[in-house]
């Protein structure tokens, strides 16, 4: 009998309460009704606060309305606090809706990225975002509104693919995570190996091949700190020799057969497994796989000239993934520029697509991560580059290892920026004869921001399909720190450079600007990483080996590309892609 | 002139490892930023350094100073009733109130800087600039007529208790300019209570007491003065009748609001022309500092809002109380009194001290103002409470933020639970 009465009553409540969020859902928000509308980046901590202050401007008027009248009387108490609960009992009555409504929406399964069901609406849906119009409303957009684009100096032209070739070419196992320091080598110096032989393997994952980019001779297998191996050069033939594979018949075969396949053919190690950015372990399969279709870092090479030419490739590779992962593959596009990404991107199949718009880092595979579908714990997902599928795809397409690579050679130093299609480990020294304008520079495998510092005559990184040449800083500046002399790159806005032209290009070197400090400023990395992280918290959780914290916090959703941005713009020098791998090294230990 | 200025620095430089190049090291690293160039990690920095963000906390503070500096001395010649024109005798009051505070701010300086810079040798560390904006701010705060040995104990406990022995700048638990303040307060009440000591230069504050001055202004500066035919300080001076200096809280203490219009107008308490701490007492030029903070960036702004919300819903609460006159103060008029305004844009925005999330700064500004204003009211012994509020909500800090951490955590935990 009471049971039924308090269904009754359930019943009623819940009525009444949906009337409350009809109300709600027409004032707040017309915009929802249409099925695939604008759907911003949602921070449920924005939201709370968004409810928060609501709640307390509200407080706040009626009592700024009776205190105003003047004389002061112990009824206005009275008067608050029968406001006040009104108040408490109103903003219950559509928070408890609130929740109601997101368990309905969860229950009919309409929740997806992208979406919100809540009552409030975030503050950028107020606000209309002006999107390009090939952003046509059937796919998810998330734009971001945190970041910096840092904007330097010698972009590579996008007239022409230069070709170059190298001398020499190696692979480089310390390119590769994870990996132990001494791998066991297949080859010796003096023997003659073909596009795809293997060179090496490590002891840990001894079915993971890291194969021969070119065919050549192996002339040189040099030796770091330790005796640890750091490169494995072949001196490449005039014309290429391909090692033969048998063909592949990807209809038929078991995900485990393709599995095998793949690690045999080299092109394994192209994948990179999140967290901790490893080559992934043959054992598990992902829970999907993320490629994006844009690089936000600076001078970053722009993928739709790499990818013309080689949609087949392309989408083969995409058809291969697809088997690899019982979830999606998951491909970003480009929603920054006013003419549409090239269409090999944004026709593509077999995946699921979404639009992200912002500055640097959006173009990070981390970041589209977090926004898509979040790394939790136990979680495990895939990245590869737009360079690294054609590869794969190449490999059922042509039966062949193809690591052709168009590389941006960027930076103020070069006399012609420009980009150069070449193959993967390419010689630094080869790519840049005579490019050079000053030889008191720092050459860099990839960005400004996440590359590896190279002496000229060593080679291009396995991921990288960037090289950035900027000017070194050891020169001494006199009161930098108070009237720099040159402009600089900053988002500090202590520096006047919000009055200069939007589309100034800024000349960079190496200097530090500053000495090391403690963590002093607060909130600076959250300004420009558009996650819900406390990068700063974490940090300091890393430093002082607090597990249970780094994990609550969020490390596996992190690498160090996404929080090179912090470490550029933190006030006190600190490096934090240096403390986020030693905490990553841990996790990982410890298992 | 850098080649030649980087030579004779080079020339100069000491033995490493010993005090004098510590020393030399923070004077070097002052005029030149270091040729050190970036390792490992990204290649590029950002322009931004402390010593930057630091030095536009000071210069925030630097209208603060030029009134604070000619207050004092303002101050001074409204107790004797001579020159009561704001302007009237510029030079009197300019050079009284910087023979009052040039030897505070030396004396902060030198104590502060003493300490740190021997901790920078011990540990063997660059000279960290902490204490740039510590020191601008203690003299600021302290009142014109301290005692040096009080002030010199003060600075003392704060940089060596507050500071190094948690390591140093970026350390801390709580504000080191407040600490030193706070060690006045409970170390040496007597010194520093009552009315007197927000006005310098009389020898007791009671009608008819004379004025004190001493050698400086009567054999240096009088003759000085003398030689361009302008006024001079006159030793024979009195303090006029009826004056108590009192400031406008412990008169709005007493007697409520009518009783502090009685003595100041609201301008005057705007504006800043009452006794009161060297540098809190002008509100506008305070909210320059503010406005000149935010919009460069070096101060979070949501402290200060929250601090003013905070402030406003505990006066509008205790205005609805009302049991004492204080209480009844109408609650915007509480900005009118005090050091809220200073101490909410300076001391509560200190980012070692503060939270360090987000949603924790509205919570800590928050609370900042609505327990300041509570001690302001309800302390029976002195009415004034930012000091023990901010101190008291830095204790306080790392839990809040532990909290919005946790939040964050479950939050993430939750996301998990609803993907799988």
């Amino acid at each position: 009998m009471a049971l039924r009465t308090l269904k009754k009553a359930r019943l009623f409540f819940t009525k009444k309460l949906s009337i409350f969020a009809v109300i709600f859902r027409t004032v707040f928000s017309r915009s929802r009704t249409k099925p695939a509308g604008i759907r911003q980046a949602k921070f449920g901590m924005r939201n709370g606060l968004t409810k928060v202050t609501l709640l307390l401007l509200l407080l706040g008027s009626s009592n700024l309305a009776h205190a105003q009248n003047g004389s002061s009387s112990s009824n206005y108490l009275i008067y608050i606090l029968l406001a006040l609960a009104v108040l408490v009992f109103f903003a219950l009555v559509v928070q408890v809706s609130d929740n109601l409504l997101n368990i309905e929406a969860k229950q009919i399964g309409a929740e997806k990225p992208g979406g919100s069901f809540s009552l409030f609406p975030d503050w950028s849906e107020l606000i209309p975002s002006n999107l390009p119009e090939y952003v046509n409303g059937q796919l998810p957009v998330f734009a971001l509104k945190k970041g910096y684009n840092i904007s330097l100096e010698g972009e590579a032209s996008s007239e022409k693919v230069e070709e170059a070739r190298a001398k020499t070419y190696a692979v480089q196992p310390p390119n590769f995570v994870g990996l132990k320091p001494i791998p066991k080598l297949l080859v010796e110096e003096g023997d003659e190996v073909k596009a795809g032989d293997p060179l090496f393997f490590d002891k840990n994952m001894p079915d993971v091949k890291f194969c021969a980019p070119v065919s050549g001779e192996v002339i040189a297998i040099n030796r770091g700190a330790k005796r640890a191996i750091t490169e494995v050069v072949i001196l490449a033939d005039k014309t290429q020799k391909f090692r033969e594979y048998e063909s592949f018949d990807l209809e038929e075969s078991s995900r485990q057969e393709l599995v095998s396949y793949l690690l045999e053919s080299g092109v394994w190690s192209m994948i990179r497994q999140r967290p901790f950015n490893v080559v992934p372990d043959p054992e598990e399969a992902p829970r999907d796989i993320f490629i994006t279709t844009f690089d936000t870092a600076p001078l970053a090479p722009d993928l739709n000239l790499i990818v013309e030419g080689r949609g087949e490739d392309f989408q083969k590779g995409l058809d291969v993934l697809n088997k690899l992962t019982e979830g999606a593959v998951h491909l970003s596009l480009d929603a920054r520029k006013d003419e549409a990404p090239s269409a090999i991107f944004t026709e593509a199949g077999n995946v699921k697509k979404y639009w992200f718009k912002g500055k640097h880092p959006a173009g990070n595979a981390g970041v589209q991560i977090h926004h898509i579908k979040p790394i939790g714990p136990g979680d495990k997902v895939w990245v590869l580059g737009v360079q690294e599928v054609i590869t794969l795809g190449a490999l059922f397409q042509q039966g062949k290892f193809v690591t052709e690579r168009v590389v941006a050679l960027t930076g103020s130093e070069l006399k012609e920026p420009k980009y150069v299609r070449t193959h993967l480990g390419a010689n630094l020294s080869d790519l840049l004869q005579d490019n050079l304008a000053n030889d008191h520079v720092r050459i860099i495998s990839g960005d400004v921001l996440s590359g590896d510092a190279k002496k000229e005559d060593s080679f291009l990184n396995f991921f990288d399909d960037q090289v950035t040449v900027i000017e070194e800083g050891d020169d001494f500046e006199m009161f930098g720190w108070l009237i720099p002399s040159s402009l600089r790159p900053t988002i500090s806005r202590t520096f006047p450079n919000f009055l200069l032209p939007g589309d100034i290009k800024f000349k960079v070197d190496t200097n530090t600007h500053g000495e090391k400090r403690a963590f002093v400023v607060t909130h600076d990395y959250e300004k420009v990483l558009p996650m819900d992280i406390h990068t700063q918290q974490l940090m300091k959780a890393i430093l002082i080996n607090d597990f249970e914290q780094m994990e609550g916090l969020g490390i596996q959703e992190l690498s160090e590309e996404d929080v090179a941005i912090c470490e550029f713009v933190c006030t006190s020098k600190q490096p934090l892609q240096q403390i986020l791998r030693q905490g990553l090294d841990t996790m990982r230990e410890q298992g | 002139m850098k080649k030649g200025l980087l030579k004779f620095f080079k020339r100069i430089e000491p033995n490493k490892g010993t005090f004098i190049h510590t020393l030399y090291d923070g004077f070097f690293t002052f005029a030149f930023t270091p040729d050190e160039t970036t390792k490992g990690g990204v290649h590029i920095r950002d322009g931004m350094d402390l010593k930057r963000l630091m030095v536009h906390v000071v210069l925030a503070l630097q209208l603060a100073y030029l009134f604070g500096t000619y207050n004092i001395g303002h101050q001074h010649f409204l107790a004797l009733g001579e020159h009561t024109g704001f302007l009237e005798a510029f030079h009197l009051k300019v050079f009284y109130g910087l023979v009052q505070l040039l030897p505070i701010w030396i004396v902060t300086h030198v104590v502060g800087l003493g300490i740190e810079f021997y901790y920078a040798y011990k540990k063997g560390h660059g000279i960290e600039e902490g204490f740039l904006v510590s020191g601008a701010l203690i003299p600021l705060i302290m009142p014109p007529d301290i005692p040096l040995w009080i002030l010199a104990l003060s600075v003392a406990f704060a940089v060596w208790i507050g500071k190094e022995a948690f390591g140093g700048t970026g350390m801390n638990v709580l504000n080191i300019a407040l600490l030193s303040r706070v060690f006045i307060f409970f170390a040496y009440p007597t010194d520093i209570s009552g009315d007197e000591v927000w006005v310098a230069g009389l020898s007791a504050m009671e009608s008819g007491a004379a004025a004190s001055y001493d050698w400086f202004h009567l054999s240096v500066l009088n003759p000085l003065f003398d030689s361009f035919g302008w006024s001079l300080y006159d030793v024979k001076s009195t303090v006029v009748d009826g004056y108590t200096g009192a400031t406008p809280l412990s008169l709005a203490f007493q007697g409520g609001w009518d009783n502090v219009t009685q003595v100041y107008t609201e301008s005057q308490m705007w504006w800043g022309t009452i006794p009161g701490s060297i540098g809190e007492t002008s509100k506008p030029l305070i909210l320059i500092g503010a406005l000149f903070m935010v919009v460069t960036g070096v101060a979070d702004g949501r402290i200060m809002l929250a601090g003013v919300f905070g402030t406003a819903v505990m006066a509008l609460l205790l205005n609805a109380w009302g049991a004492t006159a204080f209480m009844e103060v109408p609650w915007y008029y509480q900005f009118y009194m005090g050091s809220f305004w200073f101490a909410i844009v300076f001391m509560a925005t200190d980012p070692v001290t503060a939270t360090s999330t987000a949603m924790g700064k509205w919570i800590y500004g928050f609370l900042i103002g609505f327990i300041g204003i509570i001690i302001r009211v309800m302390n029976p012994a002195y009415p004034e409470g930012w000091m023990l509020a901010i101190l008291f909500m830095n204790v306080f800090a790392p839990l809040i933020d532990h909290y919005v951490l946790k939040s964050n955590m479950n939050r993430r935990l939750k996301r998990a639970k609803a993907v799988a």
